[in-house]
C-alpha cells in the first residue's frame, strides 16, 4: 500500500541524490511545493527528465544547483521570457544537456511502459538533435525499402514526481485527462504524488472517476499539498499566478536576484 | 494600397495573414509560445463556424486531446494534424529552423529554450507555417547554427510535411521545397521590398512586382478583437492584455 504521508518531506524520501527523476510539463500539474521541499533538503546531482518541456520547475532546480543532467525538449517561462537559470547553466556549461524533441521523450517512456528496449520514431533524420544524441540510433527499417528511421532507447526513471487533484486512502490517484502522468508512473520504478486533497471514498468504485485514475499499485507515497502546483496552474482547478511568474522572471535574471528568490520563496517557506 | 489603417497592429495583420493561410483544414494545432498563430487559428475557427478543430496545446478549454500530451504527436504521425506553426531563433533560406543555440552546440553564445516538437512535426504536418515577428539579419540568417529541423529532406526520408510559408513583421514568404527557397509573395503595408532585402541574410525569389499584403477587413478585426481576444486570455494573458486590452481576470474558469 502506498504511504499517505502527513508531511511532504516524508513522501519525497524515495527521491535520492543522483536519481533519474521525471517530471511533467508546465501545464499538467507540476509538483511545485514538492520541488521547493527538495531544494530545501539540498538534493544534488539529479538527472532531470521534463516530459516533454518545463518552465519554472526546471529553472529553479537548475539555479539551486540540484541538476547534473537535464533531458528535455525545451525550458522557457513562456510569456514571461527565457528561463534565465537554464540559459546561464547551458552557456556556462555547468549542467549536461541532452536535447530531445517532445514525441521522443513520450516514446522513450512508452518503451519503458511496455518493457521493450526501444521505440522507433519518425522525423529527426538530418537534424542536429539526432546528431548530438549518441544514444539514439538511425537504422534502415527492417520492414521498409530504404526507409531510415530513428530508434530511441527505453527511458526508465527511478522516480516519477507528479501533482494531481486528489487521491484516495488506498493511494489511487485521480489524474483526469492528464494522461501523460500515467505514462510517467507506468514507466518509472517508483512514483511520488502530491495532491490537492484526499478523496472521501475509493476512486476505482466510481466508473466515471476510475477512467481517470492511476491505480495505487504504481504509487510509492502520497502527500497532501493544497495549491501544490503554485505558482503554476492545475488544469480545471486554478490558473497560473502570472504576477508571481513575472516576479520570478525579474528576480532570476541575475544570480543575486535568484538567491533572493530562493531565500524568500523556498528556504523561508511561504504559504501559497 | 495606401498602407494599413493606422489603428491596425502588427499582431492583428499577421494573425489575419496566417488565418487566410490556414484555409480549409480539418485540425489545426498550436504549440507553446505562439500567441499570433493561436489568434489566427481561433479566428479561422470563428469564420468557419467551428471548423477547423483548433487545439491549443497549453489550453484546457481549446484542446480536444484526452490521451495525454503524446496524442498530438501520435495524431500528427498518422496525418491527422493539417496545420502547425513553428518559429526559430534563427531561420535560414533553405527553411532550416534553429530553436536551440547560437555558436557551437557544446559551447554556445546564446541558448534558446529548445527544439520542442519541431524535430518531428516539421516532417509530418503537411502545412507548417513559420512565423518570426522580428525580421532581421539576426533572425533570418544564411545558415542556421543548429538544425532543430531541416526545411527539406533527402528523397528516401519519410516526409509528408514541411514549411509552406514564413510570416514576419515585414512580409510574407511562401516556400518551394523543390527549389529549397523562399519566395517573397507580399510586403506588409508601410514596408518595402528594399527593406526586406536589406534585413534578410538569405537569398529569396521574388516577382517583378511584389504585391502589398491585404490588411484585415473591418469584419475580421471586429471578430478578432471582440470574439477571439477573450478566448486567448486563458493561455496568453499578457498578449491578450497588451494587444487587445483584455483584462487579466478574464481567464479564470
Amino acid at each position: 500500500m502506498p504511504v499517505i504521508a502527513s508531511q511532504i518531506e516524508d513522501a519525497l524520501a524515495p527521491i535520492k541524490d543522483g536519481c533519474l527523476l521525471v517530471v511533467p510539463r508546465e501545464v499538467s500539474g507540476v509538483p511545485m511545493a514538492a520541488t521547493r521541499a527538495l531544494i530545501k533538503r539540498g538534493i544534488k546531482r539529479l538527472h532531470l527528465v521534463a516530459l516533454p518541456t518545463s518552465s519554472l520547475q526546471a529553472d529553479l532546480l537548475i539555479g539551486a544547483g540540484c541538476v547534473e543532467t537535464l533531458e528535455t525538449s525545451a525550458v522557457s517561462l513562456g510569456e514571461f521570457g527565457p528561463a534565465p537559470r537554464f540559459s546561464e547553466a547551458i552557456t556556462k556549461g555547468t549542467i549536461r544537456m541532452k536535447d530531445a524533441t517532445c514525441p521522443a521523450l513520450h516514446a522513450a517512456l512508452q518503451a519503458a511502459e511496455k518493457g521493450v528496449p526501444f521505440m522507433p520514431l519518425r522525423g529527426l533524420v538530418g537534424s542536429d538533435v539526432l546528431k548530438f544524441r549518441k544514444d539514439w540510433k538511425l537504422i534502415d527499417s527492417p520492414f521498409g525499402d530504404d526507409d531510415p528511421i530513428v530508434l530511441l532507447p527505453a527511458l526508465k526513471p527511478d522516480v516519477a514526481l507528479i501533482h494531481a487533484p486528489m487521491a484516495d486512502r488506498n493511494g489511487n490517484v485521480w489524474i483526469g485527462r492528464q494522461r501523460e502522468l500515467a505514462t510517467m508512473a507506468h514507466a518509472a520504478i517508483k512514483t511520488v504524488v502530491t495532491v490537492e486533497k484526499l478523496y472521501d471514498g475509493i476512486l476505482l468504485d466510481d466508473p466515471v472517476l476510475a477512467a481517470g485514475t492511476l491505480p495505487g499499485f504504481y504509487v510509492e507515497s502520497v502527500a497532501i499539498a493544497p495549491r501544490g502546483a503554485w505558482p503554476l496552474p492545475l488544469p480545471d482547478h486554478y490558473a497560473a499566478d502570472a504576477d508571481h511568474l513575472a516576479e520570478y522572471a525579474r528576480m532570476a535574471a541575475t544570480t543575486e536576484g535568484f538567491a533572493d528568490y530562493l531565500e524568500r520563496y523556498v528556504y523561508e517557506r511561504r504559504a501559497a | 494600397m495606401n498602407g494599413a489603417p493606422p489603428d491596425i497592429r502588427d499582431e492583428e495583420l499577421l494573425s489575419s495573414v496566417i488565418a487566410d493561410l490556414i484555409g480549409d483544414s480539418r485540425h489545426v494545432a498550436v504549440g507553446n509560445a505562439s500567441p499570433i498563430p493561436a489568434t489566427a487559428a481561433l479566428l479561422a475557427r470563428e469564420r468557419g463556424k467551428g471548423k477547423p478543430y483548433v487545439s491549443l496545446l497549453q489550453s484546457r478549454k481549446h484542446n480536444f486531446f484526452t490521451d495525454g500530451a503524446r496524442e498530438l504527436f501520435d495524431c500528427a504521425g498518422q496525418g491527422r494534424i493539417d496545420v502547425f506553426f513553428l518559429s526559430g531563433g534563427q531561420i535560414d533560406g533553405e527553411g532550416n529552423i534553429n530553436l536551440v543555440s547560437i555558436g557551437e552546440y557544446d559551447n554556445p553564445k546564446v541558448r534558446f529554450p529548445g527544439s520542442f516538437g519541431s524535430s518531428y512535426l516539421y516532417y509530418v504536418v503537411p502545412k507548417v507555417i513559420l512565423f518570426r515577428v522580428e525580421h532581421s539579419r539576426r533572425t533570418l540568417v544564411e545558415k542556421v547554427d543548429f538544425i532543430s529541423a531541416p526545411g527539406v529532406s533527402a528523397p528516401n526520408v519519410f516526409r509528408t510535411g514541411g514549411p509552406v510559408a514564413l510570416v514576419t513583421n515585414r512580409c510574407f514568404f511562401s516556400f518551394d521545397p523543390k527549389r529549397k527557397r523562399f519566395r517573397l509573395d507580399s510586403v506588409h503595408p508601410e514596408h518595402t521590398v528594399e527593406e526586406v532585402i536589406e534585413n534578410t541574410a538569405f537569398d529569396f525569389d521574388r516577382p517583378a512586382q511584389v504585391p502589398t499584403t491585404t490588411p484585415p477587413s473591418p469584419a475580421t478585426l471586429k471578430l478578432m478583437r471582440e470574439t477571439v481576444a477573450p478566448q486567448l486570455a486563458e493561455v496568453y494573458p499578457q498578449f491578450a492584455a497588451q494587444v487587445f486590452g483584455v483584462g487579466k481576470t478574464a481567464f479564470t474558469d
